[in-house]
């Protein structure tokens, strides 16, 4: 690897000399242009993909993986009876880390969205909630569920799993979809500029017989491809990601849809994210035009 | 320098020639003729490496050309100058760049400065420096060809039909010239079918003359 990084510093100073023994080659330089700066650009997207749905999932697991409530629903004389016998068996339980029965208040803040700020919750038989903390390693629900049963008759644990789990699950999903999406446009990307590489190698296989005839080393004259590959590679994807990042920054912002929704943009320090994706695009291709180079010089004797 | 040892080549199934020994020592030099399509021009490409026996062993400078890998090749053929016999240039770089290649390849061209411009006046193409291969007429292009194989000052000089397309005085003017380069220690190897070549070289230098017939190598006879 120490080696491979020498070799790509190498190329920045290069050997202009070499450079010009292999004469210019118009369509693969247009070509390898062309399609560093389109991946690049879908890199831009599939990269904002995968940082928005991260964000998502985290949202979604921070928000709700810390609580769950437990419901309580008694006749009115036994009500705080059983919350007195839920808080106990919580405080017994391990992963849980505080447990407590909401005010009044707190219960006609939570249902002033469905009923108005002005219901009269002392006098509704509506159930006692008790808010439950978790620490970090979480409770087991099975088992709390069957004690509750045992000891508070009157008592719904609702852990919130249910639909959280889906929930999360599809946001890692679509995150995993991003990072394929970045692996597949790297793969193509190595694979047109490996095309590219071989075309412009076959056009120039007079010249490569020269070279070698007066004792260039196969490593001399594949450097000349690759340094030229790979800064084509490097100025179509600085040209791709500049666009891309433009064609973000014009999307709407989707916050006011709601706080599940996070846009699909860069958020913070994610914006230099990309800037990453030029000097990838420009390895990708070193080692593709490397690589397509020594074997293709193999193969021409 | 360079020792063929029973060497056999066929291009596919037929056999060119085989049971060929050849000693190349250091300062010798060495005519090889034939018939056309005797093979000279396929036994030099075995003497620097193009081409690989079908039987029998090449060394160059003592290694053996079938156990070497393409950089050992790339390092020989740098102390073997070639004057091939279809002057292999890069016809879009001008002469000068042309003939200071093998040492731009061994990342030497620093050295080009110095030695080009006495080089090109050597072999009197100062006027062509700046022209493209193509505009070039046959001996200018020769001549070229035997600049680039000497700007590296290689051990071994091979030349293949080097007066191919020049006229008799252009002719001598490039034996003069592979004569003093062998007068400086260099070992020459020049493939022709020109016998008043080889006539006016041996009343200059010490040479031996081969004869490649009949798919055998032999010394030359008296009738020279
Ligand atoms: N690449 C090749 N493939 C097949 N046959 C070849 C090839 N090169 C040369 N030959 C044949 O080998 C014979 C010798 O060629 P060559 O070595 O050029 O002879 P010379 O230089 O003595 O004229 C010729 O008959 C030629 O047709
Ligand atoms: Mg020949």
């Amino acid at each position: 690897m120490k080696i491979y990084f020498a070799r790509f510093i190498e190329l920045v100073g290069g050997d202009p000399q070499a450079d010009r023994a292999v004469p210019p080659t118009g369509f693969t330089a247009r070509l390898t242009l062309f399609t560093a700066g389109a991946m690049a650009f879908l890199a831009v997207f599939a990269l904002a993909l995968s940082l928005a749905t991260g964000r998502l999932a985290d949202r979604w697991a921070s928000e709700l993986a810390r609580t769950s409530t437990l419901r309580i629903s008694a006749p009115d004389d036994q009500v705080d009876a059983q919350v007195r016998a839920a808080l106990q068996v919580l405080e017994t339980t391990p992963g849980v880390a505080a447990a407590r029965a909401l005010t009044p208040d707190e219960q006609r803040a939570l249902l002033a969205p469905w009923f108005g700020p002005d219901l009269p919750v002392e006098d509704l038989p509506i159930p006692q909630l008790v808010e439950i903390i978790e620490d970090a390693d979480g409770y087991d629900p099975t088992g709390l569920r069957a004690r509750l049963q045992a000891e508070v008759p009157g008592a719904v644990l609702d852990d919130h799993t249910r639909w959280r789990e889906p929930m999360i699950a599809a946001a890692g999903r679509l995150r995993s979809l991003g990072w394929i999406a970045l692996i597949l446009i790297a793969a193509s990307t190595a694979a047109m500029i490996t095309l590219a590489a071989q075309a412009a190698l076959a056009a120039n296989a007079q010249v490569i017989r020269v070279m070698r005839l007066v004792g260039a080393r196969d490593i001399y004259i594949a450097r000349a491809f690759v340094r030229r590959f790979t800064l084509r590679a490097l100025a179509g994807a600085a040209i791709g990601t500049t666009t891309g990042l433009f064609a973000v920054w014009l999307l709407p912002s989707a916050d006011v849809a709601g706080g599940f929704l996070t846009g699909l943009g860069y958020q913070g320090l994610h914006w230099f994210l990309p800037l990453f994706i030029p000097p990838l695009a420009a390895l990708v291709a070193f080692f593709a035009t490397r690589a397509a180079a020594l074997r293709t010089l193999r193969e021409q004797s | 320098m360079i020792d063929l040892d029973n060497v056999a080549y066929s291009y596919g199934g037929a056999e060119l020639f085989s049971q060929v020994k050849l000693n190349l020592a250091a300062g010798s030099f060495h005519f090889l003729t034939g018939p056309s399509g005797a093979g000279k021009t396929t036994l030099l490409k075995l003497c620097y490496g193009e081409l690989q026996a079908t039987g029998g062993q090449v060394r160059l400078f003592g290694e053996d050309a079938a156990t070497m890998d393409r950089d050992a090749v790339a390092m020989a053929r740098r102390r073997i100058g070639v004057v091939h016999q279809d002057c292999q240039f890069l016809d879009h770089l001008p002469l000068t760049e042309n003939i200071a290649l093998p040492l731009t390849v061994s990342g030497r061209e620093a050295e080009a400065e110095a030695n080009l411009d006495d080089l090109m006046g050597w072999v009197g193409l100062r006027a062509q420096a700046r022209q493209l291969p193509p505009q070039l007429s046959g001996g200018e292009r020769q001549r070229a060809a035997l600049a680039r194989a000497v700007i590296m000052s290689p051990d071994v000089i091979i030349a293949d039909e080097p007066t191919g397309n020049v006229d008799w005085e252009m002719s001598q003017r490039l034996l003069k010239l592979l004569i003093e380069l062998n007068k400086m220690g260099k070992t020459v190897l020049i493939a022709t079918h020109d016998m008043n070549l080889i006539r006016a070289a041996k009343s200059q230098v010490t040479t031996r003359v081969l004869r490649l017939k009949d798919r055998r190598l032999m010394q030359a006879g008296v009738e020279l």
